[in-house]
This record gives C-alpha cells, structure tokens and sequence, in this order.
C-alpha cells in the first residue's frame, strides 16, 4: 500500500498507515544507531534536494539512506542550479526524477512539494516546503510520544511558543488531535494559533496564556522558539520570551512522567539544566529523525 | 412584483442573473469580466425587494455564459439564478452550483503560494464549505472565503 506513495502532508497518511510507520521504525532503530547492518536500499538512489538550507533534515535523510546501503544525489545550494537560470520547478523534477528512485524536497514555497509530486513519477516525500507542511517533522514528532507513554490517546499535550508561524505545530496540532490527545495552547497573544488550524483540529483546544497554568498535568510540553524577527521591537521581545522559558525550577513542577520536546534548533526557550533532567526528550527526538525518514523511505520504496 | 417590472426593464435577448446576495453585483460584473463599454445593454439593479428580502439583479442582453463564467458567479453568488432570455421569454432557467473542485478561476492569496509562480500549472482548490464559501488551495492549503475569492478572480 505504501510502494510509490507521495508524503506531501501529514493528512497523505490513514492511521493504519502511520502505524505501519512507526512499526517498520522500530525496526530500524539499531541499525540507525549503527548497531546493525543494512543492505536494504541497496542499489536505490535518493534524489535530496534542497532548495534551501537546512542542517538537521537534509543530514536525517542523507544518514536514513546511507544507513540501509542506499546513495544520495542532490545539492544544499540552489544558486548552483539551472533554476537559477530561470528552470521551473516542474522542469527540475521531471529531470531528477529520471536519475533517481525517490526525491526528498525542501523548498522556501508553499505548495511546492505537492507540485513535485504531481510531475514526479517516483515518490515524492515532503521536507517542508516554507510555512506549510513538513510531515517527516510530524511523524517523528509523534512516535516520539508513543515510544514514549505508547499511545496517543487521552495525553495532556501542551504546545509552547510561536504558534502563529511555527511550522511544526501546525500540522502536528491538527494530528493529535485526530489520535485523541487533548491539546492546550500557550503563546504570546501576537503568536496565537492561526484560527484556520484551529478550525482543522477534531477537538477544540484549551488556550492558556501562562505555562504555570498547566505545568502541573500535561503529559508533553511541545516547546517552539520564539524569533526575534518577530518582534518589531526588541524590548517587546524580551518582554515576551522571558515568560515562555521552560527552566530547571519549572520543571520540578511537572508531573513524574511528563516530558519536554522541541523541534530544535533551541536558543533560549529550554535552560541548559533542563538537559540533564528525566523530561529532557529533545535530542532523543531528533534521533527519530533517522529510523523514521528509514522507515519512510523503504517504505516507498517498498522494500518492506 | 408590478413595481419591479417597472424598475428593470424585461429584455429581448441574452441573460438575467437573478437572487445575488445584496450588494455583490458589482462584483458578479467583476467576476464576468465586464468593465467599460461592452457593446451590449448592461441592466444593475441593487437592493430590489424579493419573496425572500432583498437581492440584485444583473441584466445582460445580447450575451451568453458558458459553465465557467457560472461557475465563477457561484463563488460568489451560491444562490444566484441564471435565466436565459430570447424573444422576450425564458427559455433556459438554472441555478449556479458551487463546484466541488474550483480550478483556473480564482488565484491562491498567498503569495508564497508555488501557483503564484512561473510554473505549469493552473491554480486548483477544494470546496471546503459552500455556506459561506470556503475555498481551500489544492498546493499551500491556503484557505480563502467570500471576500479573498473576489479580489482574486482570474
């Protein structure tokens, strides 16, 4: 069912189907940590393409493929192309797609990965395209929290931070919601939840503007950073980011069980002394990152 | 019913698009692409009492729609008629639907939207909802309702 599919958005995939996800991941965590040896996509080129700079995904996926014995073609700088050259983006995949099995596309437009996907015979999986979708983020996301309390259904999940222009929340907000978990909002009034997304949720969720207001039973704190772009004016921001810092003395209100995520790259919103506590689960959520774009590609590829 | 015949005079030819929301006539002339001198009779009426409140009228004479330019009229008009008028009689009468898929007649509002650029393809959405209309862009998921789809009429 998965052979060819395109991941455009995280609503591309039923339930069963993420299950199924998670499942092959499961598998292919000791072979990303290193600890087994895989053939598996042998043979099978990956075409990454990134339209613009991202460290933490293009390198996910360059080590997913490597991992499982695969090969990676692609580039980080767009400059270098012929679409700088004035090339469409429909051309630049009708082309990579002939010299490769699988495209991964990160580029700055909304829309773009579903383009791709339209003019791409080989699948075709999302790795974020501007402030729309990014459903690899989203599906680690995810099984870092079933890997975690092994279910989805009834958590208290807690999303902290920009909510208006973080990516990541967005679509991850909408799917919780639809795998039961009751979702609490905090943010600064200028970054609230779009409504849209709001609307998009299968339950309405709770809006706090404190994080005291639920430090004491939510399940997962979702933490997003705040940038400073923002904020026309700097003293507003530091106004504002101030209140929405998880810290060591936070965190020693949170239940036994809770634990603290975050999409990285963090900057002030988590104090380093939260790293050492039992919450921390930021860099084991990055790990997933492997496992999971793993599981993605033999998947598509349908080699499992 | 007397009273408004005298006010908009019955035409010989061509098309009456009737029970447009108050006030959006302008915007369905808009939508039809008929600005300046089109070399037919253009009738408007605004705020004409009807059965069911108030509602505009467009009078077109001398012109027929093809199912693109009603669907067009359906984003913004959901209840209009469409009457299709020869030798002083309505020989064709339907109501304009809200089509499932909206493709090449509205541009996505979000300018970072891939549709917006130099590429081969033509803008498409979903109807999310056709009471209000709620349109939702098929690439960026941008969701657009009555206002957004007006201005953004190809």
């Amino acid at each position: 069912m998965f052979k060819g599919k395109d991941i455009v958005a995280i609503s591309d995939l039923t339930r069963e189907e993420m299950e199924r996800v998670f499942e092959v991941a499961r598998e292919m965590i000791p072979i990303a940590k290193g600890e087994k040896k895989s053939e598996l996509l042998r043979g099978y080129i990956l075409a990454n393409l990134f339209f613009e700079p991202s460290t933490r995904t293009r390198m996910s996926f360059e080590a997913a493929m490597y991992r499982l014995g695969g090969k990676v073609l692609g580039f980080t700088n767009p400059s270098s192309t012929s679409l700088s050259k004035g090339e469409t983006l429909a051309d630049t995949i009708r082309m990579v797609d002939a010299y490769s099995d699988v495209i991964v596309i990160r580029h700055p437009l909304e829309g773009s990965a579903r383009l791709a996907a339209e003019f791409a015979e080989n699948p075709v999986i999302n790795a974020g395209d501007g402030a729309g979708q990014h459903p690899t983020q989203t599906l680690l996301d995810i099984f870092t929290i079933v890997q975690e309390f092994g279910h989805v259904e009834g958590l208290k999940i807690t999303l902290v931070g920009d909510l208006r222009y973080g990516r990541t929340v967005h679509s991850l907000a909408i799917a919780l919601s639809y795998l039961g978990a009751e979702i609490h909002l905090v943010s600064p009034r200028t970054l609230k939840m779009p409504k849209h997304i709001i609307r998009e949720m299968k339950t309405e969720p709770e809006v706090h503007e404190r994080i005291e207001d639920v430090i004491r039973d939510s399940d997962v704190f979702y933490v997003t950073r705040i940038q400073k772009e923002r904020f026309p004016d700097p003293t507003e921001y530091m106004k504002v980011a101030g209140s929405y810092v998880i810290s060591g003395d936070m965190v020693k209100k949170m239940k036994e069980s809770a634990i603290i995520m975050h999409p990285l790259p963090r900057v002030d919103e988590i104090t380093p002394d939260v790293d050492r506590t039992k919450h921390a689960r930021y860099f084991q959520q990055a790990f997933y990152g492997v496992p999971i774009r793993m599981a993605l590609l033999a998947l598509v590829l349908g080699v499992v | 019913m007397e009273e408004q015949v005298l006010k908009v005079q019955k035409i010989k030819n061509g098309i009456v698009i009737d029970h447009i929301p108050c006030g959006m006539a302008l915007k369905v002339l808009k939508i039809l692409g008929i600005q300046g001198d089109i070399g037919s009779t253009v009738t408007l009426a605004m705020h004409v009492k009807s059965r069911h409140g108030w509602k505009d009228i467009v009078k077109i004479e001398d012109r027929h729609l093809d199912e693109r330019e009603i669907d067009k009229i359906a984003l913004i008009a959901p209840r209009a008629t469409v009457n299709v008028i020869e030798d002083y009689r309505v020989v064709k009468k339907h109501r304009v639907e809200v089509p499932e898929v909206v493709r090449g007649i509205v541009r996505c509002m979000n300018p970072r939207c891939i549709t917006n650029q130099r590429e081969p393809i033509e803008p498409e959405f979903y109807t999310v909802s056709k009471e209000p209309i709620i349109i939702k862009c098929k690439y960026c998921g941008r969701e657009m309702g009555p206002e957004d789809i007006v201005e953004n009429i190809i």
